[in-house]
């Protein structure tokens, strides 16, 4: 029996309802622009409360007056704020009617990943003629989750259903004046995700938002709220390794996590947007914000894996405002081609005995600038606070640049704070070495690249390094001259 | 009236007094403008985050101060390495004091920036080298818009200063808050070597702001070993830029001993422009009360197979701030660079504070860049193995900090002055080390 467009719309229409997921099928898109009536436009389609719709407006006075940073390490073009349609109704319609029409580039990519035939349709956008495997998987995944008492659903839906828990935390760890691009979120986000652990609450599995996403349709202005109460533990996935197409130029996230005393909530992202072609045109703008604030005896852990965006700006913060707390960044920065990437995180170290480490790897191929940027910070009233960074960075030729920009601010005398940075090329001894054993120079460059990485990939959970894995070598295929 | 309009106003007056037919006129000229446009830095400034000049910029000094002739040697002998033979270039308020000072025209020229800038026998000299490193930035340019008077060092090719040569800028506090904008020239030619000290001291409490300039060149396989020492008292502050060009084969070194003053900027900047140049940037800061001390640093790498090596220890008691500000270019075509940078630091007391920036920007593969910084204390298993043979605490910690500093020391070339800089070290932290070192 043939499959129409109309009930595949249909299905879905009664998947997402049925599992409470939030559409608007009849809302259209936006005009381009931006201006108060967008924003309470937005507001409305997405029936908020009036405290929301106030939160957004807020938050765009103020966006209005600040201007767009200039101080990273990057050179883009900025976008035209005015030019921009800021909300747009998900689209339903498949962009292909099979993989024979897909790009054969991102289909090889799909292979060499190993993703199966159904996702890959699912993730090239192309008509899916079975009812997805994992809206099912998910419904399993609810009623586990449900169980415990833990909520994981979109923030749209969190803003109707727990108008308290989102009034009492949203904007506290990121307020809406932060940045530009944070105030621009939080006046403009379409979705994002939202997730409460209760007290003492071990979630049993790691929570994905890859599920959610395939239903939902990823937002440009994604935010994402991830309380973990008090005693409870919570492993959090951003992110895919398949390569994301998208439209949409300028992605500007916020994401805040919230670690109430005694809890631990661990943060893994794979970013690989389109990071534009070969010759530097097109990719993606990620501009985001992510901090963390953990209560006493709190852990929080930021792991990321970037390969794409053609212009990254990215720095996952910890605020240590509890004694004992604990924070971590373990990151890997691929750029190849022209891709730009300016990251690192910030350890702000506010209460007695808080512990940061930070791991972070940059690898540069092609003509790309790849940058570390950090802050630790020790305020006078941190007593004993006890830091460790390692940046290493790896350079592929002599077109692309590598940087280190650590801050170092540290105001009290029982700090203890270490911090080092090398830069390095593989050596022609180490290619020789494996070479000389039958190892290809394109295999042994992968094998090399993965050992330097090797510390930030331990710290992902087990599929997804797999999978990281075989990115990194992927994102680095064709860079060796 | 701010300081800006006064320096601007100031300027006019200053023209009225030099030669304008003066081919550097024009560069003076160009200087003026920028420093209308950009102003004092802010902190707004990357360079300037953690260092604000608004409390020492506040002050109404005095831009042309009167020749002082009543200084005797005795009163500036402390001040000066006196145990061993040096030439001496000895500025009073600004102004050269021929009575202290010992220059030279004698094989090489120590002598005066004003002549070398008005008779004509230095002409080609000034138009090679005058403001030729030294880049467009706002205070820079605020001294060479001022600059007549400096130290003039120039030493011909295959030559070695067989001794030493000091600069020593004194400021009499005859008015009632000063500023000074000292500029010196120094040309190191192909082959020739030279040791300089260089100091900047007040001998009143009265308010000081030095805005110095120094401009470096090295020449083929010469080479530069240059010691800042300052000390100076807590109502002074300096702003040093120095701008050092290298060219290939050579070595420079800049040590930078930093123990005192309001305010202490130290602009330090080197250009590597040939291969297999060697520079080698050291300081020691031990500072107090509510002493600031800045290191903002550059080393450029232009050429392949150059090296440089930074090392820099702090220390700092009380309410004192210190910055390293540290940064390392490697260009493309740079390829076996070996470039390192270290910072270290120990707080003393709880409201001491650090704001470390060491920064490496790479732009080629084949390169060794490393750079490390650590924060900590004096660690305590040590202090009690020491105390727990006899050593009392005080001692114990005065040990440990010395070590710490030492590193530094060890290359250091004239003993006088590492004698000079043990002792001070020893009294900085309080107590008697009891051996020489």
């Amino acid at each position: 029996m043939p499959y129409t467009e109309h009930e595949l719309e249909q299905d879905l229409k009664n998947k997402e309802y049925e599992y409470g997921f939030y559409t608007d099928i009849e809302s259209d898109t936006l005009p381009p622009g931006l201006n108060e009536d967008i924003v309470i436009a937005i507001s409305k389609k997405k029936e908020e409360p009036d405290w929301m719709t106030a939160w957004r407006l807020e938050a765009y006075r103020h966006w209005k007056t600040m201007a767009e940073p200039n101080w990273a390490n990057i050179g883009y073009e900025k976008p035209d704020y005015q030019n921009i349609s800021y909300y747009s109704a998900p689209n339903k319609k498949p962009k292909y009617e099979s993989l024979d029409e897909v790009d054969p580039e991102l289909l090889d990519t799909f292979n060499k990943l190993g993703i199966s035939l159904d996702e890959q349709k699912k993730l090239a956008g192309v008509a899916v003629d079975v009812v997805m495997d994992s809206v099912s998987v998910a419904t399993t995944f609810k009623k586990t989750l449900a169980e415990k008492g833990i909520i994981f659903c979109s923030i749209s839906e969190a803003i109707q259903n727990h108008p308290e828990l989102v009034k009492k935390y949203i904007g506290s760890v990121v307020p809406p004046k932060d940045n530009f691009f944070a105030a621009l979120n939080s006046a403009v986000f379409s979705d994002g995700s939202f997730c409460y652990i209760p007290k003492g609450v071990r979630c049993p599995m790691e929570l994905s938002t890859y599920f959610r996403i395939n239903q939902a349709g990823t937002g440009q202005f994604e935010r994402t709220l991830v309380i973990a109460e008090e005693s409870s533990y919570v492993s959090y996935l951003e992110g895919c390794t398949a390569p994301m197409r998208d439209e949409n130029q300028l992605h500007a996230a916020v994401v805040e996590l919230v670690a109430l005393d005694n809890a631990e909530i661990k943060y893994s992202t794979v970013q690989n947007w389109f990071p534009g072609d070969k010759e530097g045109k097109g990719g993606v703008f990620n501009f985001v914000t992510k901090r963390g604030l953990c209560e006493k005896n709190a852990k929080i852990s930021w792991t990321q894996v970037e390969t794409g965006s053609a212009v990254t700006w990215k720095y996952p913060s910890c605020i240590l405002k509890g004694d004992n707390s604990i924070g971590e960044f373990y990151s890997i920065a691929l750029t190849n081609n022209f891709q730009q990437a300016d990251t690192g995180t910030k350890m702000v170290h506010l209460g007695n005995n808080t512990k940061s480490t930070i791991i972070s790897k940059g690898i540069s191929a092609g003509r790309s600038q790849n940058s570390y940027r950090g802050l630790v910070k020790v305020s006078p009233r941190a007593k004993n606070a006890r830091n460790f960074s390692q940046c290493d960075s790896l350079l592929m030729g002599n077109k692309c640049g590598a940087h280190t920009f650590p801050y170092i601010e540290v105001s009290n005398k029982n700090a203890q704070i270490e911090h080092e940075a090398t830069t390095s090329k593989i050596g022609e001894d180490q290619i020789f070495y494996c070479n000389q054993r039958g190892i290809d120079t394109e295999k042994a460059i992968a094998l090399i690249v993965n050992g330097f990485s090797k510390e930030v990939l331990n710290k992902l959970p087990m599929e997804f390094a797999v999978e990281a894995q075989k990115l990194l070598e992927i994102s680095l295929e064709g860079s060796v001259g | 009236m701010q300081l800006k309009e006064k320096l601007l106003s100031s300027y006019m007056a200053f023209e009225e007094t030099i030669d304008l037919e003066n081919s550097i006129h024009d560069i003076r000229n160009d200087a003026i403008k920028f420093f209308e446009q950009s102003g004092f830095p802010t902190k707004k400034l990357e360079a300037w985050k953690y260092t604000s000049l608004n409390s020492i910029l506040k002050e109404d000094y005095s831009i042309f101060p009167k020749k002082e002739d009543t200084i005797e040697y005795r009163d500036i002998k402390k001040y000066c390495v006196h145990d061993i033979d040096t030439y001496q270039i000895v500025f009073i308020d600004g102004i050269f004091a021929s009575h202290l000072s010992q220059t030279t025209h004698d094989k090489l020229d120590a002598c005066l920036m004003s002549s070398a800038l008005n008779k004509p026998k230095y002409k080609p000299i000034i138009k090679k080298y005058f403001n030729k490193v030294a880049p467009k930035e706002s205070l820079t340019a605020l001294n060479t818009a001022f600059s007549y008077e400096g130290a003039y060092i120039k030493i011909p090719k295959g030559v070695a200063a067989e001794k030493p040569i000091q600069i020593l800028n004194f400021s009499t506090g005859n008015e009632h808050a000063l500023m000074i904008q000292p500029r010196n020239l120094i040309i190191v030619e192909d082959n020739a070597q030279v040791q300089i000290v260089e100091r900047h001291q007040s001998l009143t409490e009265n308010a000081v702001l030095t805005n110095s300039v120094t401009e470096i060149f090295v020449g083929k396989n010469a080479d530069l070993d240059y010691y800042k020492i300052q000390n100076d008292k807590i109502t002074s502050s300096l702003i040093d830029n120095t701008y050092i060009s290298q060219e290939r084969d050579s070595n420079a070194s800049v040590h930078t001993f930093s123990f005192g003053g309001k305010l202490t900027r130290n602009n330090l900047n080197f250009y590597q422009n040939g291969s297999n140049i060697n520079s080698t940037l050291k300081g020691v800061t031990i500072i107090e009360g509510k002493q600031h001390v800045d290191h903002n640093t550059l080393v450029h790498h232009k050429k392949p197979h150059c090296e440089s090596h930074q090392d820099y220890k702090g220390i700092f008691a009380e309410k004192s701030t210190g910055v390293f500000n540290g940064k390392v270019l490697v260009d493309k075509i740079a390829q076996k660079t070996d470039a390192y940078q270290s910072n270290n630091n120990i707080l003393i007391d709880d409201q001491a504070t650090i704001n470390s920036k060491p920064q490496l920007e790479i732009f080629a593969d084949d390169v060794k860049c490393s750079h490390g910084c650590t924060i900590g204390q004096l660690d305590e298993e040590a202090l009690f193995y020491m105390q727990s043979r006899g050593i009392p605490k005080k001692e114990a910690r005065a040990l440990l900090m010395y070590a710490f500093a030492n590193n530094v020391l060890n290359s250091v070339k004239i003993p006088e002055i590492k004698n000079r800089i043990t002792k001070q070290i020893a009294l900085k932290i309080g107590v008697e080390l009891g051996f020489d070192l």
